[in-house]
């Protein structure tokens, strides 16, 4: 599927159209939810608990309230007598809004204070006394899982341990046979550690009831406005917000990567707040609030086993996996898959037997599991089996390239039906890792690295060469809390051929209002610098899930793309009137129908909407627009791969990523400027979590990396210049060939670094390490190994 | 708590404020007089959403007490653009897409002012070096190191 390029006037896909969300973020005039003011606004702040678990045995509020501007504080029980203080997950598990006697992991909601202004409301935060019995925490997801562990939830009736949800695919027997029978089989325990999203904007709303109409509306940092609208009506409904009366508006987002795809406890509450005081609340994270208790996500213990023939040629895989999800399950996936989609983690090769279990543990941390910047648990997967090649092609002797290039699903095999129940729908994986290997100099590489070794320098090559599903997805196996994942445009042509088009989707930073607009363009022929975009806004946009798991393009693409040739086809009827020919007798090229054999004959798509008010054949409704909800027929498989080279000081075990080539694959593009800013940004958060970033827990359950201080999110002198490159494979079902790419690189570049770091130490014996892959632990292995310089 | 009386040469224009003691300059600039460009991004220092420049020096306005930009001159992002023209550093992140959400942007694009008022012709490394107080969680750098060498050309 080719797309024919439209001219640089209409500027449809394939233009590196200059961003039109940029004129007001260069200019500081975009509009973030704390940049709002509203009148007679109030502000949150909230207290939290300082345990990991604890008895509450007396909120004090005494003090607080004494303060000037201290109008109110908000626990427990005030939200219980409304029956509030829970609420469920997007995953059906439930969550405290505010507790009433027990905190069950650090930095948890205890209570909030509102007040006339932001520092008074931190001044009675400070002011408010809890007392608190400390209770043993379980921070150890292998206790919490052992038998005879105290269990955590015991609001849960039925609740008998600590394992939230058991998950499997594939063939256990089989595939245990299938290892058995291997002739060679890798075995690596592999941890990806708990990270953060750590957008740059926290999240925050301000909440505005106005008591006069009964509405609520709520400016929010929310990546999926409708779906919130729906779980604030099912949540509140019995209080009197019906969905009718709710109105979120997401204004701009200052990056999302799917921590803002959750419903925050600090949301509910300032809801809450605003309908009993009858003012808008405004409630703003600070930094640390964000890290401490926002939902994280990763945090997989997984044990990986490869099996091979001796000649290279994989066999069997088999996947154990312990998921530590906090004090609650709030990840936000498809009702369906709990573990989201890690059963792709056979990834791009063509593997015959495999088995993959997921058992997801309650422990004292904050609830989560959220899909950062990758379409439910795919990063994991990934990571899982593009270490393993790795450690099958060290254990084999064989280059990691050649092993790949053995085992890849080859062209001629797609669509490719996974033995995990995938249908891949496209992909030619072999030229992109060729071109990675060409563009890199691979042959040189590793001559140089043989010689580096020769003279004890360090330095190795890393390959990962991924395949991503996104798009989520396709109604019959998708939904979030039973809602189907299609998703929605709506595209009307005003008499003067301009439009205006809206989504369900939102963007944090993508640039939809570019891309689609562009969508419009190519579709229509109407240049992309007249089709205004807009999102975010429940009253206006069509229902929709909302923008996270790459799905923008896959489904709100694919809709714009759908309601433009509804509008094209009535634009086609009004031209024929309009010319007085049959409409099989119009051409059409972008913009313009013109009549077979006298192209001087001739309508605009724009004198065709302006027929379309003022001129409209008889017995045809007036108007030019169009909506579409976008059933995806299956969900979309990116891929890539990418090559990394890191030179190793053994003195200190510093990593220094030398370079780095990514060679993505994501079909048809929109805007390939655009597309290289998603991957560089892409690679920046999988750089991070590979060599920096990591939040963990001491025994007490106290967290570290709960601020900026030691959550190390890379900067511009950690970060390498990035080399992009691509392939286009379309994909065959999208309507415009597109496959979404916002999430490819987050996925693909922690293995390619971890694998780089492992080439270079593998023959001092170091088989493997867990990232991020910091100085300390190099130089640990190093020393084990006598091998510090 | 105590009030000062304070006076501060916002983008040109001389703005008074009665303010206490403890007030963040970020919050004087974002709530006392709704400039709200100029972002806060974390409690710590580090993120440099909060960039702005303080008499010629960029200066993290989370970390300064108002009452310490007394007698001031402030440059904020609102400031840049001059007589309907845009800076060429607001130019060079626009055609080289060195921003994409846009929070961190009115710092980053300080800070890169700041440089190329004090370094004409800055190396790849030396703009990096400059930048490295302000984070950027969706771009990884690469445009925006070119946004900068884009302006410096256009400044030359």
């Amino acid at each position: 599927m080719t797309i024919a390029k439209t001219d640089a006037k209409i500027c449809g896909m394939g233009h590196s159209m200059k961003r039109k969300e940029d004129p007001r973020f260069i200019r500081g005039q975009g509009r973030y939810v704390d940049d709002i003011v509203l009148p007679g606004m109030l502000y949150m702040d909230i207290v939290r608990s300082p345990y990991a678990h604890a008895k509450i045995k007396k909120i004090d509020t005494s003090a607080a309230l004494k303060i000037p501007g201290v109008l109110a504080v908000i626990d427990g029980p005030t939200l219980a007598k409304y029956n509030l203080h829970w609420m469920p997950t997007i995953s059906s598990d439930t969550q405290m809004v505010l507790p009433i006697d027990e905190v069950m992991y650090q930095a948890q909601e205890v209570c909030a204070v509102i007040a006339t202004e932001r520092y008074i409301a931190a001044d009675g935060a400070d002011a408010v006394e809890v007392e608190y019995e400390p209770l043993p925490p379980m921070i150890d997801p292998f206790k919490s899982i052992a038998k005879g562990a105290p269990v955590l939830r015991h609001d849960k009736k039925d609740q008998k341990d600590n394992i939230a949800f058991h998950w499997e695919a594939g063939d256990r027997a089989d595939t245990d046979k299938a290892m058995a029978a291997a002739e060679v089989v890798v075995t690596e325990n592999i941890y990806l550690p708990r990270i953060h999203v750590a957008s740059m904007e926290t999240c925050g709303c301000i909440a505005d009831f106005d008591s006069a109409q009964g509405k609520l509306t709520v400016y929010m940092t929310t990546q999926a406005p409708h779906a919130i609208r729906t779980v604030f009506a099912l949540v509140a409904g019995h209080v009197g917000l019906s969905e009718e009366r709710i109105r979120i508006i997401s204004p701009d987002i200052g990056g999302g990567f799917g921590g803002k795809v959750p419903v925050y406890p600090g949301y509910v509450i300032a809801v809450a707040a605003s309908v009993v005081i009858g003012k808008p609340v405004k409630w703003i994270e600070d930094r640390m609030e964000n890290l401490q208790a926002d939902s994280f996500a990763r945090d997989y213990h997984m044990k990986v086993e490869l099996g091979a023939k001796k000649d290279g040629t994989m066999t069997a895989l088999r996947i154990k996996t312990i998921a530590d999800h906090g004090y609650s399950n709030a990840s936000a996936n498809p009702s369906k898959f709990p573990a989201g989609l890690f059963s792709i983690c056979t990834g791009s090769y063509d593997l015959k037997h495999a088995f993959c279990e997921v058992d997801a543990v309650y422990t004292n941390k904050p609830p989560g599991g959220v899909a950062y910047r990758c379409s439910f648990r795919v990063t994991e997967a990934v990571h899982a089996i593009e270490r393993i090649t790795d450690s099958l092609a060290h254990k084999l002797n064989m280059d990691p390239a050649a092993l790949r290039m053995k085992n890849f699903i080859k062209f001629e095999q797609f669509p490719y039906k996974s033995v995990l129940g995938w249908e891949y729908d496209s992909g030619n994986y072999a030229p992109a890792l060729k071109k990675a290997m060409d563009i890199i100099g691979y042959d040189a590489l590793r001559k140089e690295q043989a010689e580096k070794r020769k003279k004890g320098e360090l330095m190795g090559i890393g390959i990962s060469s991924f395949t991503e599903i996104v798009g989520a997805g396709p109604s019959k196996d998708f939904d979030i809390l039973g809602i189907k994942m299609f998703d929605s445009a709506e595209i009307r042509v005003h008499p003067t051929g301009k439009a205006i088009a809206r989504f369900g989707t939102k963007s944090q930073g993508q640039g939809h209002e570019t891309t689609y607009a562009q969508i419009v363009a190519q579709e229509l022929g109407i240049p992309a610098s007249d089709v205004q975009v807009e999102e975010g806004d429940t009253d206006t946009a069509p229902y929709g899930l909302g923008t996270y798991a790459s799905r923008s393009t896959p489904t709100s693409g694919a809709a714009c793309a759908m309601a433009a040739r509804k509008i094209r086809d009535k634009a086609r009827k009004i031209a024929a009137h309009l010319l007085e020919v049959k409409e099989e007798d119009l051409e059409w090229e972008p913009g313009k129908f013109s009549v077979k054999g006298a192209p001087q004959k001739s309508k605009t798509i724009q004198e065709c909407a302006f027929a379309a008010y003022t001129n409209h054949p008889q017995g045809m409704e007036a108007g030019m627009e169009a909506t579409h909800y976008y059933d995806p027929p299956n969900l979309t498989f990116p891929f890539g791969s990418y090559i990394c080279v890191v030179d190793i000081d053994s003195g200190t075990g510093v990593v220094k990523v030398r370079r780095f080539v990514a060679v993505d694959d994501c079909g048809n593009i929109i805007n390939p400027m655009i597309v290289d800013g998603q991957i560089h940004g892409g690679l920046n958060q999988g750089l991070a979590p590979a060599l920096y970033e990591q939040i963990s827990y001491d025994e007490e359950g106290n967290i570290t990396g709960g601020s900026f201080i030691d959550y190390y999110v890379p900067t511009s002198l950690e970060s390498p210049n990035w080399e992009t490159d691509k392939t286009t494979t379309p994909s065959p079902h999208h309507p415009f060939g597109a496959k979404g790419v916002g999430e490819s690189a987050t996925v693909g570049a922690p293995p390619a670094i971890a694998n780089a770091v492992v080439d270079a130490l593998y023959h001092l014996g170091i088989t493997h390490l867990d990232i991020p892959i910091t100085p300390e632990k190099v130089w640990q292995a190093l020393k084990a190994k006598g091998a510090t310089a | 708590m105590a009030k000062h009386k304070i006076s501060v040469t916002v983008n040109g224009a001389v703005r008074e404020a009665e303010v206490e003691s403890r007030l963040l300059l970020v919050h004087l600039l974002r709530e006392v007089f709704r400039m709200t460009g100029t972002h806060v991004g974390c409690d710590t220092s580090h993120c440099g959403a909060c960039t702005v420049i303080l008499d010629g020096s960029p200066v993290k306005s989370c970390t300064m007490l108002a009452v310490q930009a007394d007698g001031c001159k402030i440059t904020t992002v609102e400031g840049l653009e001059q007589g309907g023209k845009l800076h060429p550093v607001q130019e060079g992140f626009t055609e080289k897409h060195g921003l994409q959400c846009g929070f961190c942007t009115p710092g980053m694009m300080l800070s890169s002012v700041a440089l190329l008022e004090r370094n004409k012709n800055p190396s790849e490394q030396e703009i990096r070096e400059a930048l490295a107080g302000n984070l950027c969680r969706c771009t990884g750098y690469v445009n925006i190191v070119k946004a900068v060498q884009y302006a410096a050309e256009k400044m030359r």
